[in-house]
Parts: structure tokens; sequence; C-alpha cells
């Protein structure tokens, strides 16, 4: 077999050029087209007064298991529905037409994170005026859909008792965009050796404003608050307008 | 890694703004990023030297100007630059962790030179 040397090609960088040219200011920020189209989402779904939760975590962390067990059981209560992105396959879509709630796939193919534009197409696929609450259920990924803004009212982060109690630490910019950040599988704190105390440290440090809720999907530990906090959610949404107000119910 | 999609983005900007301006080619490209704006530097430049090829920039360099994080505690009226690379902003006279960045978040393109 005959071996041929491959040339690599460095041109692209040999090809820079040091020529200066005349300067032209631009001050445009790169997210600006995302942050347009999220402004579009949260108009569309203000209008509709439909409140809008953004969950994101590491992959494996548990949002799809709060979910399916959160649309089951506030289902008398809430109308809800889920957009849930994922790489690839539409099991989590599966997993979560439970209750009634409509579930809309977003298959990121290669895209480690939602963007607007991709949540606006999936608003398309929901009944908004039947609706009191959106879920998205972000890609797995706690670095790039920190920078996306896609609409929503609030963003969730979760954080699991079997990640590292310095998670907050690792990925700053994303805890610190939290409203609320639910610490999940807490039935599996002990046995993990799980330091509460050291996590909720981290997690201050990081974020001081943020709520905390602790919770178990499988054992139902601490789910009360969380429904608490969505009820309330969607009635303070309900209380600056006039659709069918929660309090009616 | 969102880098390459980042790059796309900033090479559509910076040739719509080449364009208004009548340019044949771009020089540099200048962009603002903050230390907590959620890329990497060597994922950038990779990305703007896969990226560029066949735009306007085809021959560009890259002055990639990093925003230091800075934060304000209210409590005692004082703006501060934060050195802890875990993004950790404890006010320099209270101690207390302050959660909202001032700056240190940003992603712009900023200025070009063209000709």
């Amino acid at each position: 077999m005959e071996v041929r040397e491959v040339p690599i090609e460095l041109s692209v960088l040999a090809e820079t050029s040091q020529e200066r040219g005349r300067r032209v200011t631009v001050e445009k920020g790169v997210m600006a087209l995302n942050d347009q189209y999220a402004l579009a989402n949260r108009r569309r779904l203000g209008a509709a007064r439909v409140y809008c939760l953004n969950l994101l975590s590491s992959p494996g962390s548990g949002k799809t298991t709060l979910l399916s067990r959160t649309l089951l059981d506030l289902r008398e209560e809430l109308e809800m529905a889920v957009i849930v992105g994922d790489l690839a396959t539409d099991n989590d879509a599966r997993r979560l037409q439970v209750g009634g709630a409509t579930a809309v796939q977003i298959q990121t193919g290669t895209l480690c994170h939602l963007e607007a534009a991709m949540v606006a197409r999936a608003l398309d696929a929901l009944e908004l005026e039947r609706l009191d609450l959106v879920f998205v259920e972000n890609v797995g990924n706690l670095v790039c859909p920190a920078a996306y803004d896609l609409g929503e009212d609030a963003r969730v982060v979760l954080f699991s008792t079997t990640e590292g109690e310095d998670k907050p630490l690792k990925y700053p910019r994303m805890f610190k965009s939290a409203e609320l950040i639910v610490l999940t599988k807490a039935d599996a704190a002990e046995v993990l050796g799980f330091d509460r105390e050291a996590a909720m440290r981290n997690l201050r440090l990081v974020n001081p404003q943020a709520r905390i809720l602790e919770v178990s999907a499988k054992t139902g530990q601490g789910m009360e608050a969380w429904y608490a906090y969505l009820v309330q959610k969607v009635a303070d949404r309900n209380a600056s307008g006039r659709k069918r107000g929660l309090g009616v119910r | 890694m969102h880098e390459l999609g980042i790059m796309q983005r900033v090479l559509e900007i910076a040739e719509e703004y080449a364009g208004r301006e009548g340019a044949t080619a771009i020089r540099e490209i200048g962009l603002k990023v903050g230390v907590l704006g959620g890329v990497e530097r060597e994922a950038l430049e990779f990305a703007f030297e896969a990226a560029k090829a066949g735009t306007l920039a085809h021959q560009a360099r890259l002055n990639i100007q990093w925003m230091p994080l800075v934060a304000f505690c209210e409590e005692c009226e004082v703006e501060f630059e934060v050195d802890s690379p875990f993004g950790i902003a404890l006010c320099p006279i209270c101690q207390e962790p302050i959660g909202t960045l001032e700056q240190g978040q940003e992603l712009e393109v900023e200025y070009l030179e063209v000709v």
C-alpha cells in the first residue's frame, strides 16, 4: 500500500491579512436575533395569559421525571403543556403525555440548546388559549442554554443529589440565572453521602436570591411546595388579567 | 459547544455591516465577550477560522476583548470587579455574595475593520 503524505491545511491561519482597514462601529449583540424571537414569545404567552417556565439541568438530573409526576398530580388544577428539547428521540415527549397534557418534542439534532425560534414553532402546536402553564424542558446541558432567552417568565434549574455539591460553582452562569433551584432526588441524598450543607453554601455563593426547594419525585417528598409554587405563579399571572381566573375553581 | 453557531451569527452581522459600507473585504472583527459569556477563547477562534471561509471575512483577524465580571452591592452601594474564576461575587465591604452581575456576560460585535 502506498502511503501518501497529506499536507495539513493550516492555510486558513496563514491567509490572515495584516492589512488595516477603516473602522466601522457595530456594537450589536450576537444574541439580538434570538432575543427578538424571545420577546415575541413572551408577548404571545403574556397575551394568552400563559405562564412559562424554562427548566434547565444537566442530563439525567430528573427533569422529565419531575414533570411527568407534576402533570399527573396537578391535572385537576392546571391546564399544562410541555415543550421538550432533546438532541434525538421523542422518548421524553412520549413519557410526558400523561394526565391529558400535550407534549411537543423539538429534536435539535446536533444543537446543544433550545433557541427562541424553535420554541416559537413549538408554540404554534399548542392551544395557548386553553393553557395555564407551559414548561419548556431544555436540552440537558448546563452551559449553552444559559445564553439563550426563550421568552420564559422564569428559569428553574434542577440540581440532583447524584451530582457533585460543587456543580453551582462549576456552572455559575446557569445557576445565577435561576429564580428557583430544585434539588432533586432528595430521597437518595443519604445513601449517596450528599453533603447538603456544602451544596447549599455553594448555591448561596453563586445565587443568593434564588428560592431553593428539595424534592423527590419518586417518594413525593417536597412536591407540595413545588406545586404551591406553580399554582401561585399561575394565580399571579391570572390576577393581572381576566382569563378564566384560577380563583373561581 | 455552541461557538460555531455563535460565530456564524457574528459573521452574518459582520457581512451585513460591511455590505452597508460597500466594503470588499473585512480585515478585522472586534468582539466584546464577557468572561462569563458562555464561550471559550479557543473554541471561538477555531470556529472563526472554520466559518470565515467563503465570506467577506475570509482573511480577517479576530480581536476579542474580554470583559471582566463587575457586580454591584446595593447594601453598600459599591461597584466592584469580581476576581473569582467561578463568578462568585463577594462584596469587598460586607463580604455578602451578590447574585446579579453588571458586566461580564456580554457577547457583542463591537467593530469591524473593512477595506
